[in-house]
């Protein structure tokens, strides 16, 4: 058994408006030195795979066909084996 | 001309759409819950605004894995006439039938506003019985409406005259190109953010959107698609 921890962003090419608005915030809250904020989701799956490389293969594809939105987002993962 | 409403957990505009076919057209319309993927037997398919699967993961992408989602693909690939109003236009971007993605308005803004459009494309099914360059006003009532599309994208849609609406006076949600609606490349399927359904009685304020559903019976018939 595996848990994949998902994350996926807007690419770097699309404007983040929730970003920039908590920006915006940190900046009247007195943290001038935050740059860029970019919001994203992580996603928790338990898969059951018999070894990392099927989990990966597993995992990248449910990425791509629906966790994520490859038009606006972009995606990372970390695998992890559980008992 | 036999028009189908398929009606997902969460549409909520399905009942205007069915209730806008039958005032405006006089056509037998039927809602089809989400679990059925046969629909042959219609002519059109209407996908309703609302908040199918509560706009879980992202708007419209739980949607284009149900059942249903087989039938609206086989009507579009027969060149069936397709129309997907906010929600639904959503879950065309992410079924793949229209090209690019939908983002959270520029300013984070539920906006429910009367917007004005130019009628960019009057030689689709659907706006045939518009003016190129019309004026029209038409009801929006969106989060997500900030239509997304890379710049080889756009040029294609440019090129292919498949913008069909464009916001005018003002950009209500940050879309690129100011669009509020596009066609694909065939122009048999259209996706729009502003609900024509509601623009149809004086007293909604605009009935500008009765001709969206007059064009598609009148092509209907035209192409014997009123069997």
């Amino acid at each position: 058994m595996f848990k994949a921890l998902i994350f996926v962003t807007l690419r770097e090419s699309v404007l983040d408006p929730q970003g920039v608005a908590v920006k915006n915030s940190l900046h009247s809250l007195g943290y001038q030195e935050v740059q860029e904020v970019r919001i994203g989701k992580q996603l928790e799956v338990l898969i059951s795979c018999e070894n990392r490389s099927e989990a990966e293969q597993r995992v990248r594809e449910i990425c791509e066909k629906i966790l994520s939105n490859p038009v606006m987002e972009d995606y990372t993962f970390k695998l992890e084996e559980v008992a | 001309m036999r028009f189908a409403v398929p009606v997902f957990p969460g549409s909520n505009c399905d009942m205007d759409c069915v209730h806008a076919i039958e005032d405006v057209l006089g056509e037998p319309v039927s809602p089809v819950w989400h679990q059925e993927s046969d629909l042959s037997r219609y002519d059109a398919v209407i996908l309703p605004g609302g908040f199918s699967y509560g706009d879980y993961l992202r708007s419209g992408a739980l949607a284009q894995f149900s059942p249903v989602m087989q039938g609206v693909r086989e009507a579009a690939v027969s060149g069936k006439l397709v129309i997907g109003i906010c929600n639904g236009f959503q879950i065309l971007l992410e079924c793949g039938l229209l090209p690019g993605a939908m983002l959270k308005n520029r300013d984070l803004k539920f906006r429910c506003e009367i917007q004005t459009l130019c009628v960019e494309n009057a030689k689709t099914p659907f706006t045939r019985t518009y003016e190129d360059g019309e004026r029209i006003r038409i009801p929006i009532a969106h989060q997500e409406g900030n239509y997304y599309c890379d710049q080889e994208t756009l040029s294609g849609l440019k090129a292919n005259g498949q913008i069909v609406f464009r916001y005018v006076d003002e950009n209500p949600n940050g879309s690129v190109d100011r669009i509020a609606g596009i066609c694909n490349r065939e122009g048999n399927v259209l996706g729009m953010m502003p609900h024509p359904e509601r623009a149809i009685h004086e007293w909604m304020g605009t009935e500008d959107g009765r001709r969206l559903f007059e064009s598609m019976l009148q092509y209907g018939r035209r192409n014997g698609g009123a069997a």
